[in-house]
């Protein structure tokens, strides 16, 4: 693609193709960033739950950008428009795009009907992070959980996303799970769709 | 072979103050403020040692050794130091020293509740120290 003498010439910056970009960055480099990230909200803020808020925030942004990319570059410019297939995209297409790999397991709760859960054994943003044990169950995915959200949201899916920890039997760290509890009218909408 | 190659391992920052210290069945066991009160005299030793070298670019000592056991000292690029008390002639120690500082950079300061040269208390970094000394004492069994 970006072959020396190959490259054509477009007059208007928009007529050019969107190319895939890079695939990858340096992981150390997003550890570094993200750390300065909530480290810069944690001086902002007084307790967890906003700390919580300003990083979904952060990460919602992310998702409505993701969701406009991938619905042009994967999706011929569509996009989904059922709850599942909404679901699928954002655990497949968009964490592969995000974290190099499709999320560990998607799941419907099963004491709710609106609710549905992704989870990851070791999400890519907790990798390097220790919770220290005043800060109770706070979880830095609360910025992965913004990203669902954004994404949702522009998608026309309004929904309330939370990252928790979820401890593993057999095993000394616990896995992070996105909660998804969808509003009822999406709800409504999925069961007139049939 | 002994099962237990090493005593103790320490963690100095650049000013001297202990900021990690983890036992690992030494005879005489220290309290809080023996433990502290070694780190600063090792980190003066070290500095003091710089001073008296006979010749120049001496970065300080790297291992002591004593009739029952062996200090190995690696000092990172900012003045951070590790250092483990181990057996005598225990091997690869150098290796392992580097280990413990390539997770002090993963664990500790890729950590956001991690506050610069204040005590290390991060249990990532606690479980994968317990997995690379574990692996250690594994290797030094093998042989």
């Amino acid at each position: 693609m970006i072959g020396v003498g190959k490259a054509k010439q477009y007059a208007n910056v928009l007529d050019k193709p969107l190319g895939r970009g890079r695939q990858e960055v340096s992981l150390s480099a997003f550890a570094f960033l993200f750390s300065e990230v909530v480290q810069y909200n944690q001086t902002q803020v007084d307790n967890i739950a906003e700390l919580e808020r300003r990083l979904e925030d952060a990460g919602y942004a992310v998702g409505a950008r993701v969701l406009e990319l991938l619905c042009h570059r994967e999706k011929g410019n569509r996009r989904e428009t059922r709850l599942l297939g909404i679901l699928s995209f954002i655990h497949s297409t968009v964490w592969k795009v995000l974290f190099g790999k499709v999320a560990d397991s998607l799941e419907k709760g099963t004491e709710h009907e609106d609710e549905y859960m992704i989870s990851e054994k070791e999400l890519l943003v907790n990798r390097f992070i220790s919770v220290p044990k005043d800060m109770g169950a706070f979880n830095c995915g609360a910025f992965v959980a913004g990203i669902v959200r954004g994404v949702l949201d522009n998608a026309g899916f309004p929904a309330v996303v939370t990252a928790h920890f979820v401890p593993i039997e057999g095993q000394q760290r616990p896995r992070t799970t996105i909660l998804i509890k969808f509003a009822e009218e999406v709800i409504h909408r999925e069961a007139r769709l049939g | 072979m002994g099962t237990v190659a090493i005593y103790s391992l320490f963690i100095i920052n650049k000013s001297g103050g202990l900021i990690y210290y983890k036992d690992y069945g030494s005879a005489g066991r220290m309290d809080t403020n023996d433990s502290l009160r070694l780190a600063s005299l090792w980190h003066s030793m070290h500095a003091i040692s710089q001073q008296l070298s006979p010749t120049t670019g001496c970065t300080g000592i790297d291992l002591l050794q004593a009739h029952n056991f062996d200090l190995h000292c690696f000092q990172s690029l900012t003045g951070t130091k590790f250092f483990v008390v181990c057996e005598t002639g225990a091997q690869n120690m150098e290796i392992l020293l580097k280990t413990i500082y390539e997770l002090y950079t993963e664990f500790v300061l890729k950590n956001p509740f991690y506050e610069m040269e204040m005590p290390i208390r991060c249990e990532l970094f606690d479980l994968n120290l317990a997995q690379v000394i574990q692996k250690d004492r594994v290797a030094l069994l093998g042989r």
